[in-house]
């Protein structure tokens, strides 16, 4: 008899816990709930937003555009901003989910480089704004190779995989996986040929023994603690590994590359519209933006951030990378149709 | 008695289909559609999900792969779960020592794989040691080191279930065994694991059954290079390149393997006294 | 030949011991590691950086982590409730004779526990999302998850109590009934405290399930709010670059929690013993509810 009086005393507690959780849980008129990668801004541009204009940004955290883009279209209201990547705002804007942006009260956003303005997915940037952007190429520990790569053949091809034999890895990403293959034999990363395809699944699955992983989240612990050697990955990745190991290098094969930015948008079901854009326009800030690289080792579109970001991350190729790179870079685009392809040479190359 | 009893049934049944079944409905009804561009739904009706699942990349990779690995470790689990759990049955401590082989599961599932990572990986001490028997150390990325979570990870919920069960072993009646003149195996052969067996099943189904659909094990320690029907579905649903209903396919028929696995030992899991 | 047969049984009493200190020993071995690399001085979970207690202090100072904690504890608490009650409901229902529905509502009763998780959740994200809020417009998170939680612990909470119901003595509630109790009195008096170890068992697994589980909460969670529990904090941590060495201190600190938990309620069961059961067929609960809690399934590690 106790045991059902603990019981039920039990699930009365939980439930008052609820309505006084709750009571404090509805929106503060003066709050925004941001969502982002986890580790993608300096906390301290919280603090800051807070002091000078008594908004408290609350930020959640989500691990991928696809979970991101799931929950929108399931219908779930309630961010405020959010970070999607280039091709996700493609999506998005396609199917109505994102508010278009009020340009007026983002006066900062003149600050954007022209380079990341009208970019393939959102032309005149009515709904989207570049936050951050980088490129995916090759990551390694330069004592262990003896030249640094030039190429992508250095993942390709099976002399040189040889030696990387279980220390070498792949992003855990379809297009980028798929898109890298491409590359090296020289066709686009958004090609449609079915023999394009063909022959990047054959070279793939050539590949694959000699792989420790498919790996997206942590090639750069495994970089750090020599467990890899080499590594398929993207560029603040591996610049801010390099704060821990300066042995460790990035570099974009001459093959070419994917660039790829992370943007500021408004869902369609925000509700502190304006708020958003105020924090947009804070985050445009040159010194706000400064602090940010500063502190990710991620490039940011703000050209007028320029001054303030400290010269070694500036001139660091690896970050920052020369105008005849960035020519070469191509950007991961909807294929339409053409995706069932992708699709299937992924599942061939993971199943088998 | 019996009207009570058939309505207090209702509450939890009712939160049960509203929760449950019809969410699982939902899935299932994806299942026969369409993939739109964006890989989520265009409702149109089509079998070609379930046909797809028929082609050998898919069934004897991750199929495959799902189900022996469930049955391999089930079987693991059993083999060095049963002595632990009979050792702590009959020992004077068994409070002491069967809280101890619960008590890793109270930190988390995801923290526990991260230290995996650290036993396992090539510059670790485990694959440092493997190599200087001579051994090739590639566990981490492989199925091997899949199995070791796996086990690990499902270890207990084997255990419990035979201690809970050779705990409330009558001994009197080994003890009649051993007075007829039996020698220890007999008594163990004849004895304790006929008596054990509801133990057994039960702890089977609990490591086979989640086993199956396991994701966040294969995913992390497997490199992306094990694949399991776990990790198709995962990556159908919320991969980079979605294909929702021949996720919704995949995952149905999963559940139907498992279902029809279970059936047979329906009985057993409702006559079953492994708890209590 | 009594010699050699003595010779094997020492033999085989210390392979035992062998395998049953080895296995005890591949049980704790990542829990070492775990507690070694929280003291990380590295930005990353799996580089050893040198001896800090920088993750400690930083996970002190992370008022997410703790609020995700907070969270997953006032989660737990209500669904283990809930669940609890449905599902002692549901095993004491179904224990009755045929009646309709009976075999469906068995069936549907165990499929919880037969599906993959992500399943549960992706059906669940698109019935609140869409279903629900046609129905009845928005709703918080925290019941949603709940609802989630509870969905499956039911399955849990009601195999173990009916288990338990097997093994009865029914002569006490036919003897009950005869000296003229009500069903409901029966009940009340005779079956469920009967009952009490299995339910007991069933509320710590529904709570220790409800604890660790990914795929159902982060599916569940539609307002788009900052609640989260522990597993969706942490994964959603690992999202771009992998844990951070806070989470190893955080489990450290979970698991001397519940160290100090377990060595308190012994300390109480010392000072206030249970008193011995008053039915013979009570084969354990002369040791009280907490050796029950025992021999449940804590610790589901069902993502």
């Amino acid at each position: 008899m106790t045991f059902l009086r603990a019981l039920g005393l039990m699930t009365l507690a939980g439930l008052s816990l609820v309505g006084v959780a709750s009571c404090g849980g509805n929106q503060a008129p003066r709050e925004l709930h941001f969502v982002i990668w986890a580790n993608y801004i300096d906390p301290e541009v919280y603090r800051l937003f807070e002091r000078e204009f008594g908004v408290k940004v609350i930020e959640e955290n989500i691990d991928s555009n696809e979970t991101l883009r799931t929950k929108l279209q399931a219908g779930v209201t309630g961010y405020d901003i959010i970070v999607p990547s280039d091709y996700t705002v493609e999506i998005l804007i396609r199917q109505g989910l994102l508010a278009e942006l009020d340009l007026s009260k983002i006066p900062n956003f003149g600050n954007i480089s022209p380079r990341f303005r009208n970019l393939y997915y959102d032309p005149q940037n009515r709904y989207s704004i570049p936050y951050l952007w980088g490129t995916t190429g090759i990551g390694y520990d330069e004592r262990y190779l003896e030249s640094p790569p030039t190429s992508w053949a250095e993942l390709f091809e099976p002399a040189r995989l040889e030696r990387y034999k279980n220390r070498v890895s792949m992003l855990d990403d379809p297009r980028e996986t798929i898109g890298a293959a491409l590359t090296y034999l020289g066709y686009s990363v958004n090609s449609t040929d079915p023999r394009a395809l063909e022959a990047a699944k054959e070279l793939l699955l050539a590949q694959k023994p000699y792989l420790a992983r498919y790996d997206s989240e942590t090639y750069d612990d495994f970089l750090l603690t020599g467990d890899l050697v080499i590594a398929h990955g993207w560029s603040g990745e591996f610049a801010r590994a390099r704060t821990e190991n300066p042995h460790i290098r990035y570099v974009i094969p001459q093959e070419g590359g994917v660039v790829w930015t992370d943007n500021l948008a408004i869902p369609k079901g925000a509700k502190n519209r304006d708020l958003a854009h105020l924090f947009i326009d804070f985050l445009l800030r040159p010194e706000i933006s400064a602090r940010i690289v500063n502190f990710l080792r991620y490039p940011s579109a703000n050209e007028a951030a320029r001054r303030s970001i400290s010269p070694e991350i500036l001139t660091d190729p690896a970050i920052y990378p020369p105008e005849e790179i960035l020519e070469k870079l191509e950007w991961i685009k909807d294929v339409g149709e053409a995706i069932a392809l992708y699709e299937r040479v992924w599942d061939e190359v993971k199943t088998r | 008695m019996r009207r009570i009893s058939e309505l207090i049934v209702w509450p939890g049944a009712l939160w049960l289909l509203l929760f449950f079944a019809i969410p699982l409905g939902i899935i299932f009804l994806i299942s026969f559609a369409q993939r739109d561009l964006g890989g989520l739904i265009r409702w149109e009706f089509t079998l070609e999900n379930y046909l797809r699942l028929v082609e050998p990349i898919y069934w004897v990779g991750p199929l495959g792969n799902s189900l022996v690995l469930a049955a391999l470790t089930t079987v693991i689990c059993l083999l060095l779960g049963y002595p632990l759990a009979y050792t702590i049955a009959r020992s004077p401590k068994k409070h002491l020592l069967i809280f101890l082989v619960v008590l890793p599961s109270f930190t988390n599932f995801l923290v526990r794989i991260y230290a995996w990572f650290i036993l396992l990986r090539p510059e670790g001490w485990l694959s440092w040691g493997l190599r200087m028997l001579g051994m090739e150390a590639n566990l981490l990325g492989s199925w091997v080191g899949v199995l070791i979570g796996l086990v690990y990870g499902y270890l207990p919920f084997m255990i419990l279930p035979l201690y809970a069960t050779l705990e409330r072993l009558d001994w009197a009646l080994i003890e009649a065994a051993y007075d007829l003149g039996a020698t220890r195996w007999q008594v163990f052969a004849r004895v304790i694991l006929p008596l054990s067996r509801p133990g057994m099943v039960a702890g089977a189904l609990l490591v086979f059954l989640p086993v199956l659909g396991e994701f966040l094990t294969p995913k992390l320690l497997g490199g992306g290079k094990v694949p399991t029907i776990g990790v198709l579905i995962e990556e159908k649903f919320l991969g980079r390149v979605p294909d929702w209903p021949f996720g919704a396919a995949a995952a149905i028929t999963v559940m139907l393997m498992a279902l029809i696995g279970v059936s047979r030992h329906f009985h057993t899991v409702r006559e079953s006294r492994w708890l209590g | 030949m009594a010699r050699m047969k003595r010779i094997l049984d020492r033999g085989v009493a210390l392979l035992l011991a062998l395998e049953v200190c080895l296995t005890y020993i591949f049980l704790y071995l990542p829990i070492v590691v775990l507690i070694l690399y929280s003291f990380s001085a590295s930005r990353y979970a799996l580089v050893w950086g040198g001896f800090s207690l920088e993750p400690y202090t930083k996970l002190l100072t992370d008022p997410e982590a703790l609020r995700a904690l907070g969270n997953s504890l006032i989660v737990g608490i209500i669904s283990a409730g809930l669940s609890t009650l449905l599902g002692t409901l549901l095993a004491l229902g179904l224990d009755g004779g045929r009646a309709w529905g009976r075999g469906g509502i068995e069936v549907l009763a165990y499929l919880p526990i037969v599906i993959p998780e992500i399943v549960m959740g992706v059906g669940l994200l698109l019935f609140f999302a869409q279903v629900w809020r046609h129905l009845g417009g928005e709703i918080g998170p925290l019941p949603t998850v709940i609802a989630g939680h509870v969905a499956f612990s039911i399955s849990y909470v009601m195999v173990v109590v009916r288990a338990r119901l097997r093994d009865l003595d029914r002569s006490l509630e036919e003897a009950a009934l005869d000296l003229g109790a009500t069903p409901a009195q029966v009940w009340r008096r005779v079956t469920i405290p009967l009952l009490a170890p299995a339910i007991a068992s069933g509320a710590l697994l529904a709570f220790a399930l409800s604890l660790d589980d990914f795929y159902v909460t982060y599916f569940s969670t539609t307002g788009g709010s900052a609640f989260k529990t522990l597993p969706l904090y942490l994964y959603a941590l690992q999202g771009r670059a992998g844990l951070p060495p806070q989470m190893n201190a955080l489990a450290t600190v979970m698991l001397l929690a519940s160290l100090i938990l377990v060595a308190v309620a012994l300390l109480i069961q010392r000072r206030h013993p249970s008193p011995p059961a008053p039915l013979p067929s009570e084969g354990e609960g002369s040791r009280g509810v907490r050796v029950s809690g025992r021999n449940s399934h804590h610790g589901g590690d069902r993502i």
